[in-house]
């Protein structure tokens, strides 16, 4: 079957099967920045946004996606970059495999919450797992890139 | 999961009909619950076209449509007033942002999930689901049915109130399934309590309910014997989460907070 999409403000008509998650189609792809963790809706590195909404692309049906607006990392490259820089000024960058999926939501937090605090910000993140960093480098980076109005 | 087609149903009657016409057909909410418990699907019929996803006041009731995330849920104006916005806080416990934006409220209920942290929320608020085929039907009809007919879930109502209410979450961890979750509204004078996640579904408890409510007052010694008739009447047990003995404590001393919560009691 064939499902029509935006990915990064590009329309893309993706050949699938109804069993393709959007996590596969994506990757196939070449998205390669959306990545695979634990397959099973717990760890959220494979999350896209979805209409503006961070979505875990492992559980979404590729046909579930259809005609709806799709934005991996690659979507949003300048903030990414600003908040990679934070990250990599905090030392929050280790292996990096989750990096792609929080960057895809600090984003969409920044756009949703007015000013949140810290355990505001703790509370919408807890979905993001980091195997590597112990999360308190990437909080000071995210507090920062969340008070920068450039 | 392997699935052979994808519907999407144009309306209810024809997704009522697919949904009946093979063991293996079902609704697709989310999916993500889906995901992991079928690993074989021959139609997924999806009622993404129906308009089921609206929050709308009619009459004495808040009606959610099944097709509300729980994200959409967790935002409304309306439900963060509903008994101090319990449902709110129930919702916004679950898991992350990112599954909380496709796991729905349709998806939450016909789940009849052992785990789930808004059904003691749903049972201590006046509400009842409404079904394509089988019209409206109380929330503890559905659960205590284990042979309730397949049906469509279409929305849920709860009365428009502004009644007081508590909720608690005790988990080992933000990601984990509950260790116990308990739930106490005040209406009209009225308590409702709830405990669930014992590791069973959740559950009224009546006897509790039924001698607070006949009190003209109440003090420290009246809440602690409902918080003691909490864990005679309702079933606890130990699992790889917690014991039974430590459900029981816990049980007696959110209630006993809930209660007072409610009733604005001051020691
Ligand atoms: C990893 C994970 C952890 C979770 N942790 C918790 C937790 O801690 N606490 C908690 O309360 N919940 C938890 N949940 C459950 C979650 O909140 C949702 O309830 C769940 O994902 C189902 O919602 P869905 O929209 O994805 O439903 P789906 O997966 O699409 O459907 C679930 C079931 O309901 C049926 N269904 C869906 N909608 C309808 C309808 N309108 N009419 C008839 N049948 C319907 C489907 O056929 C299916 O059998 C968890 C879920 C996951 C995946
Ligand atoms: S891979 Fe999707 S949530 Fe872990
Ligand atoms: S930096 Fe390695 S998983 Fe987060």
């Amino acid at each position: 079957m064939k499902i029509k999409m935006t990915v990064n403000n590009q329309v893309k008509i993706f050949e699938c099967e109804p069993s393709d998650y959007l996590l596969d189609t994506l990757r196939n792809n070449n998205y390669v920045s959306v990545r695979r963790g634990c397959d099973t809706t717990n760890c959220g590195v494979c999350t896209v946004l979805m209409d503006g909404k961070p979505v875990p692309s492992c559980s979404v049906l590729t046909v579930q996606a259809e005609g709806k607006q799709i934005t991996t990392v690659e979507g949003i490259q300048e903030e990414a970059e600003k908040i990679g820089n934070y990250f990599g000024e905090e030392g929050a960058d280790q292996c990096g495999y989750c990096n792609p999926s929080l960057a895809l939501t600090v984003y969409a937090m920044k756009k949703e919450l007015v000013n949140p605090t810290i355990k505001e910000v703790k509370k919408y993140l807890v979905g993001n797992l980091c195997r590597c960093t112990g999360y308190i480098s990437q909080e000071r980076a995210i507090m920062k890139y969340l008070g920068d109005k450039s | 999961m392997k699935v052979s087609e994808y519907i999407k149903a144009k309306d209810l009657n024809e997704a009522y009909e697919l949904l009946r016409e093979d063991r293996k057909n079902y609704i697709i909410a989310g999916g993500a619950w889906l995901k992991l418990s079928v690993k074989s699907a021959n139609k997924l019929v999806s009622l993404d076209a129906l308009g089921l996803d609206k929050i709308v006041v009619l009459g004495d009731s808040i009606e959610i449509g099944a097709l509300c995330t729980l994200g959409q849920i967790e935002t409304n104006e309306l439900i963060k007033q509903l008994y101090d916005g319990i449902l709110v806080q129930a919702v916004s416990s679950i898991m992350g942002v990112n599954i909380r934006n496709i796991a729905t409220i349709g998806g939450c209920v016909m789940g009849k999930f052992s785990f789930s942290d808004i059904f003691p929320v749903l049972e201590v608020m006046d509400t009842t689901l409404v079904f394509h085929k089988q019209g409206e039907v109380s929330l503890m009809d559905f659960l205590n049915n284990p042979k309730f007919e397949k049906d469509i879930l279409v929305k849920i109502k709860i009365k428009n109130n502004l009644g007081k209410g508590f909720f608690k979450k005790v988990a080992i961890t933000a990601l984990d399934f509950s260790v116990i979750n308990i739930a106490c509204s005040k209406t009209d004078g009225l308590f409702s309590l709830s405990v669930g996640s014992t590791p069973y579904i959740a559950s009224p408890c009546y006897k509790a309910m039924d001698y607070i409510n006949c009190l003209s007052d109440i003090n420290l010694e009246s809440i602690k014997e409902c918080a003691n008739k909490v864990v005679e009447e309702i079933k606890f047990s130990s699992n790889n989460r917690a014991s039974k003995e430590y459900r029981e404590e816990l049980a007696k001393v959110y209630i006993s907070r809930g209660i007072k919560q409610v009733s604005n009691y001051e020691n």
